[in-house]
Formats: C-alpha cells, sequence, structure tokens
C-alpha cells in the first residue's frame, strides 16, 4: 500500500532518472537500450534479443546501461526495433545476433553501427526517431508512453505523470467538473461511431442506481487492425486510470475490459498493471484515502467479431451467445445485468487522461471543427512503411499514405485505402486528399471505424475484395436477425457469382437492393454496415463491376476464373497434349506447331494447365 | 480425458465424470452463469477442444441447460468441438494479410494436407485454421503454427515448414 505521498514521491525520483528517455541532452551517465515488445516485434524475437544484450552486459561486467522493454514504437514494418536513449539512436530489423555488435561499437567505441540505421523511403539512413518521415507529421497523445516506458512497471508510469490526473479529479473536481471539461474538448468516441464522449459520460451519470458499470471494449475485432492492443500492451495503466476516472464520475466502482483471448500479450500485461496498481493501493478501497473504491476485472472475448457491439459485448460478459440487444434502451440505462454502464473504446480511454491534465483548451486545439484531438491508424497493406501512427484529425489520407506510409511499394499505382474495416469503404485516388475526420469520411461513404487503414496497389480486384468483405462478415454475423443472417450471404453468393463469370448486368442492380435493404433493416451496427463495402466499391469501382458482369474480364486476374488462360509461344513444343485435354475444344493449332488458344470458346476450367508437361500454360 | 478413464467408465462419453482438472475448476469459480465464458476459456486451454463431458459438467455446476452450453461453445469460434491436430496451423486472412496473398498460403496448406480449414488430418498430426488478424501485420502475410508466427510467408517457405513438420 502507498499513501498519496508516497506515489507523489516516486512520481519525482523517477521522473530525474528517467529523463533520458525523453530529453536527448539528459544530464546522466547511463545509456538505456529500448526494444519494442508489440506483438509484431515480439514475433520477430524481440524477447530473444533483450535477453541477449543483458548476458552480454552481464559477461563484459557493463555497468550504467539498463536494457529494457517497451510498448509499440509504431514502425512495425522494420522491426524488432532497438533505440539507445539519450542519444536516440535508432536500429531496424535487428537480430539476436546483432547484440555484440551494438554493445562492442555503440556502447563501448561510442560509434553507430551504420548498417543497422534505418534508411528512409529517399534512401538516406537516419539517426534518430525524429528525422524519419515516418514520424515527422504524427503526433502521439494516445501513445504517448508507447515505445517510452516499461509497460510492465508502475513506477515508470508514475514517472510520466501517470495518476496525477487521477489524483486532480479526486481532489479537484467534481463529476460535473469532469463532464464538462470532456465536453469542451470535443472528444469523440474512438471505437468507430464518434458519439461524444462527454455526453455519454453524462448521461451515464444521470440514471439513478444502486450499482453502475464501467466497461472498457477492448474486443478490436477489425481485421488489420491493432491500435487498442498496442496500446494495453504499451501503456496499460493509462487505461486503468481513465476506466476510474470514469467510474469516479457515473459513480461505479466496478470495471470490465472485454479483451480478444487472441491477444495473449495485451491481457498478460494488462493484468500485471491491475496486480500492481492493487498493490499500491490505488485500485481498491478508500483510493488516495477518499471513499472512492474501484475495481477492475478482466473479461476474455472467444472470437465473435460481433461482440464488438457494444450491447453484445454485455451479453458476453454475462456468458451469454454474444447476440446484440434492441436499442433503446441503450446501455447507459441499462447494460451489464440490467444496471446503468459506461462503455468506452481503448483509444478513448488513453485519451482522457491527457485531456484532464492538459486541459480541454489544450486538446479542442487540435484537429478540426468538429472532430478534436488525434487518431491513432494501423497503417497496412501494399504501402512501405507498415505500422502504427497518430495523427491530428484532418490530415490527409494523401499525407498518410504517401509522407507518413512512404507510398506503394514496388512501384506499383495506389488504387485504393480501406478504412473501418468489414464496415467501412473504399476510398479511390480521386478523393486521396480527403481531410480524415468523422464526417468527411463518412461523405465519401466510407467511415472512421476503430483505425484500421488498408492501402491497395492496382494488382487488386476490388469485385473479389468486396467478396472478401461479405465473407467475413456472413461468417461473423450473429444470426440473431434476418437482414443481416440471410441478407448478407446472398449478397456474397452474388458477388461469387460475379468473380466466376456467372453474373449478369441484373445483379448489380440486385446487389445494390439488398445492400439498402439490410442497411435499413438490420437491428445492429454490424449488420446496418456490413454492405458498406460493397456499396463503395460499387460507387467507385462501377466499372469493374461491370466488366466482370457483362464482359467476364478481371483486369488483374485475381478472379481465378475469369483469368485469360494462353499459351507461352516459347515454352510450347507442339506436343499437343493440351488440345487433347481441352473438354470444349478451345485449343487450336496443327501437329508439332505451337498451339492457340481460342479465347471466345475457353471456359477456363484449367485442365490444360495440369496436362502441359512443359509449364507453357499459364 | 476419457481415455485415462476407460476402465471405470459407465457413462456414455467414455469417461465416469470425474476429472482432475474440472474439480479444480469448480473450486476456482464460483456457481454462477455468468462465469461460463471464462470456464469455458480454460477447459479449451486445457484439452484443445471442449469435451462432451464438460460441456455436461458445466451444465450441472452452473445450474443451466446442455443446450444453453452447447449454444454458447459453437457461437464463438475460440471453442471446438474436435481435438485440434499435434501442429495446428493458422493461417492469418486479415485484410492486411489478404492484400500481401495469405488466400494463396491458405490454398497450398490444403492441397497439401488434404483437409479444409476447421479439420484435423486423420492421423491427428495437422489442423488448419484461418484466423482474423494475429496482429503481425507488419510482417503479412502471416501462419502461426501452435501460435508461434511465420512471417512474410510464401508458398515455399510454407512448403518448407510443413516438410519439417512432417519428419
Amino acid at each position: 500500500m502507498k499513501t498519496i505521498e508516497d506515489i507523489r514521491k516516486i512520481r519525482e525520483e523517477k521522473r530525474k532518472e528517467l529523463d533520458l528517455r525523453v530529453n536527448t541532452k539528459a544530464d546522466t551517465r547511463e545509456k538505456h537500450i529500448l526494444i519494442c515488445h508489440g506483438t509484431g516485434c515480439t514475433s520477430s524475437k524481440s524477447p530473444k534479443i533483450l535477453e541477449n544484450f543483458r548476458k552480454i552486459l552481464e559477461e563484459k561486467n557493463i555497468e550504467n546501461v539498463r536494457v529494457i522493454m517497451t510498448g509499440c514504437f509504431g514502425l512495425c514494418a522494420k522491426g524488432p526495433i532497438v533505440i539507445i536513449r539519450p542519444e536516440d539512436t535508432f536500429y531496424s530489423n535487428v537480430t539476436p545476433d546483432d547484440c555484440e555488435e551494438i554493445i562492442n561499437t555503440h556502447i563501448i567505441e561510442g560509434k553507430t553501427v551504420e548498417r543497422l540505421l534505418c534508411k528512409d523511403i529517399d534512401g538516406k539512413y537516419v539517426n534518430s526517431l525524429d528525422e524519419l518521415n515516418f514520424y515527422k507529421k504524427q503526433k502521439r497523445i494516445a501513445l504517448k508512453n508507447c515505445g517510452v516506458i516499461d509497460p510492465e512497471q508502475i513506477d515508470e508510469y508514475i514517472a510520466f505523470d501517470g495518476y496525477k490526473a487521477l489524483e486532480k479529479v479526486l481532489f479537484e473536481m467534481t463529476p460535473d467538473d469532469i463532464i464538462e471539461e470532456l465536453k469542451k474538448s470535443g472528444l469523440r468516441g474512438r471505437g468507430g461511431a464518434g458519439f461524444p464522449t462527454g455526453k455519454k459520460w453524462e448521461i451515464t451519470k444521470s440514471y439513478e442506481a444502486d450499482q453502475k458499470y464501467v466497461v472498457c471494449n477492448a474486443d478490436e475485432g477489425d481485421p488489420g487492425a491493432f491500435m487498442d492492443r498496442s496500446i494495453l500492451e504499451g501503456d496499460p495503466h493509462s487505461v486503468i486510470e481513465a476506466m476510474m476516472i470514469a467510474g469516479y464520475t457515473i459513480g461505479a466502482n466496478k470495471g470490465y475490459i472485454y479483451v480478444r483471448a487472441e491477444y495473449p500479450i495485451a491481457v498478460e500485461r494488462f493484468q500485471k498493471a491491475i496486480d500492481q496498481a492493487k498493490e499500491y493501493g490505488i485500485l481498491g478501497k478508500n483510493i488516495f484515502g477518499t471513499n472512492f473504491d474501484m475495481d477492475i476485472e478482466i473479461r476474455l472475448g472467444a472470437g465473435a467479431f460481433v461482440c464488438g457491439e457494444e450491447t453484445a459485448l454485455l451479453e458476453s460478459i454475462e456468458g451469454k451467445r454474444g447476440q446484440p440487444r434492441v436499442k433503446p434502451p441503450f446501455p447507459a440505462e441499462s447494460g451489464l445485468w440490467g444496471k446503468p454502464t459506461l462503455i468506452n473504446n481503448v483509444e478513448t480511454y488513453a485519451n482522457i487522461t491527457r485531456i484532464i491534465l492538459n486541459g480541454a483548451d489544450w486538446y479542442s486545439s487540435i484537429g478540426t471543427e468538429t472532430s478534436k484531438g488525434t487518431k491513432v491508424f494501423a497503417l497496412g497493406g501494399n504501402v512501405n512503411n507498415i505500422g502504427l501512427v497518430e495523427v491530428p484529425m484532418g490530415t490527409t489520407l494523401r499525407e498518410i499514405v504517401f509522407d507518413i506510409g512512404g507510398g506503394i511499394p514496388n512501384g506499383r499505382e495506389f488504387k485504393a485505402a480501406q478504412t473501418g474495416g468489414p464496415s467501412g469503404g473504399c476510398i479511390p485516388k480521386e478523393h486521396l486528399d480527403t481531410p480524415i475526420d468523422y464526417e468527411s469520411l463518412k461523405t465519401i461513404g466510407s467511415m472512421m471505424g476503430s483505425g484500421g487503414l488498408i492501402v491497395m496497389d492496382d494488382t487488386k480486384c476490388m469485385v473479389s475484395l468486396a467478396r472478401f468483405y461479405l465473407e467475413f462478415t456472413v461468417s461473423e454475423s450473429c444470426g440473431k436477425c434476418t437482414p443481416c443472417r440471410i441478407g448478407t450471404k446472398r449478397m456474397h453468393e452474388i458477388l461469387t457469382k460475379l468473380c466466376e463469370g456467372q453474373g449478369t448486368e441484373y445483379d448489380l442492380y440486385r446487389l445494390e437492393k439488398l445492400a439498402s435493404n439490410i442497411q435499413k433493416a438490420s437491428i445492429c451496427g454490424l449488420g446496418q454496415s456490413a454492405p458498406n463495402p460493397v456499396v463503395s466499391t460499387m460507387k467507385y469501382f462501377r466499372d469493374e463491376f461491370m466488366e466482370h458482369a457483362v464482359d467476364k474480364k478481371c483486369r488483374t486476374n485475381e478472379c481465378k476464373k475469369l483469368a485469360k488462360i494462353e499459351i507461352d509461344e516459347e515454352k510450347c513444343k507442339g506436343c499437343g497434349l493440351c488440345q487433347r485435354s481441352c473438354p470444349v475444344s478451345a485449343i487450336e493449332g496443327e501437329a508439332r506447331e505451337k498451339r492457340v488458344i481460342n479465347q471466345e470458346k475457353c471456359i477456363k476450367c484449367g485442365t490444360c494447365i495440369q496436362s502441359c508437361p512443359f509449364h507453357a500454360i499459364i | 480425458m476419457c481415455e485415462q478413464n476407460k476402465e471405470t467408465c459407465n457413462c456414455t462419453c467414455g469417461c465416469n465424470g470425474k476429472d482432475e482438472f474440472l474439480e479444480k475448476l469448480s473450486k476456482e469459480y464460483e456457481p454462477i452463469k455468468d462465469n461460463l465464458i471464462q470456464m469455458l476459456n480454460e477447459v479449451q486451454e486445457h484439452y484443445g477442444y471442449v469435451p462432451t463431458n464438460a460441456q455436461r459438467f458445466l451444465s450441472e455446476f452452473l445450474k443451466i441447460s446442455m443446450a444453453e452450453v452447447y449454444g454458447v461453445v459453437t457461437f464463438y469460434s475460440r471453442f471446438t468441438l474436435k481435438p485440434k491436430g499435434k501442429y495446428n496451423i493458422a493461417v492469418c486472412l486479415g485484410t492486411a494479410c489478404y492484400v500481401k496473398g495469405s488466400q494463396k498460403i491458405m490454398d497450398r496448406l490444403k492441397e497439401r494436407l488434404k483437409i479444409e480449414s476447421g479439420e484435423t488430418t486423420e492421423d491427428g498430426m495437422f489442423s488448419i485454421e484461418e484466423t482474423r488478424c494475429v496482429g503481425a501485420c507488419g510482417l503479412a502475410p502471416v501462419f502461426t503454427v501452435n501460435g508461434e508466427v511465420y512471417g512474410k510467408a510464401t508458398v515455399q517457405k510454407l512448403d518448407q515448414v510443413i516438410d519439417e513438420l512432417m519428419k
């Protein structure tokens, strides 16, 4: 147990000790070797790197150097990443075998290991993180501590103003003050829908009940999105602190965080954070000597996308099938076990402490008229700098994809960017200069979503992409309401027909009709937004859909059944085996001459490909 | 678990219902139905699937019907009713991996092992699963073998890994 004075003391002392983490001119003889332990880098052996560093330091008996695991630095494409502070040297693609060289050259001789430096898009080697184009346009608020502190050490969190916001609200602010501050800040829900957070807290507070709950939605189901996970892995205490502030505001003393079981590292670190907070008396009874109590528990998800929908999530916490409830009543009135419940997304919570400490005016000065603050995106797909980026609202898609993301690899063309996962839409080239905020994205037929941003180059077929998303929604539809359960299946069938060359122009009309019906008649967000990927691709890539339906052509050759099968003249020996195997006699040519496929007769069955002994047919 | 209790067993599933792990579980959790998913997660983790008698046990312990337990088990994709193979290979079909061609990896895997996704080979060695995003998007496309991530995957790399495991 620690008293409030103890915590303040830790904050002051630790902050001095850790000054070198954020200050390149820190007055210290120590060096800290920071190693990314996000899921991406962990998969490429960063724990082994950490172990090696510690072993070598011990063998060589080097003092004043500490090796520290941190959360995600963001540039996952170049992982595993090692940063040495205070000089802020940034090493990328480090392997466990490189540790010895880094210690010998960098730590002992004081020189940089040039071959491990990161190469920027323009081909120049960069020394430090801040010099990278990737970081220049970013502004880290929610990810402030990610990559700076060791997430498993509560003291390090406390050092960087941790639990200071909690202290401030408990001693200086009333619940109404907090709500006022949040409303003024303009913070909106980061889970995707963008409901004003202050208003949500106010409504939940307004209901009287003997028990209320605070819930954190960490069921990050969008494939290709990993913002929430990175926050939980890199800075779990900021979520705990914000949930406590929420509890104090609405009058709840029990919190649940619902995390996907597929995120074992996040779950483990969050549990550790809860245990440490309990040990310090930060979670528990009579927090900081006040009469405020709070307890937080983890609930594991079990692999159902629909559980990211708030009411389905509540059902799942209650141990049932995760099927959404009909709204209203909203969870603010009747949530967990029928009690008023406040549900926010991880990233929303991560912003709370910063707003309380720095003030609403500071926060609302960032962003656009209607969307304040920053947004974290998981940038993925066909883009050079895959990783986690946090940008102020209003940044254009072009800046994210080309300046931060470093453009499209292999010299290909940008074709579309997909935001909002299976509920969002595709944004074509024409709209690259759209500022990213809730309203603008909606106007162009996509949505903010939780922050997945997948870039696609011109080798991707938009019809099969639409089918891919529908396949996802079909398998994740919970089955409660008919439009979603059956409607999405029908849409998927039509899209499959198009991809296999069996479609007609009338199918496009049917798709549109179905989409609009499903959007209007489904009961929850999953169904209402399931047709979005189809609607937006049909809007912007209509010609591609027409080609599939009318000309039976796929310009990217991704739809195999529509792909043109051709004989490579150079490889063909004229044996005629293909001609004999073709069921529709589409292969023409005389004996011992090179054969040609008559594209009009060809049914693309692929029999000839297998029959050719010289692999001349592709 | 059934194998161990074969001789003393009278029930239909092949075991006598006594099971150390389940006994232990019943001491750790309160018998309230809210705990169903939590307990199922532990069962899945321990056995690699949710056996029938574990479902029966949970139904009695939490005082809910078998149908309800079964309903929950089949709703969530993490719970399986059949044991997975010794090597469970999961291919990520999340968008980031899909865009980078993970479907080809999946197709090749099915072709090599001659089973569909969600199935186990007859010798119990391999099972295939499709997952949505393991979070290693920087390494896309990825597949995992018993949780260990293989990044920047190609068909050749997959073949190598399978050849290695088949030895």
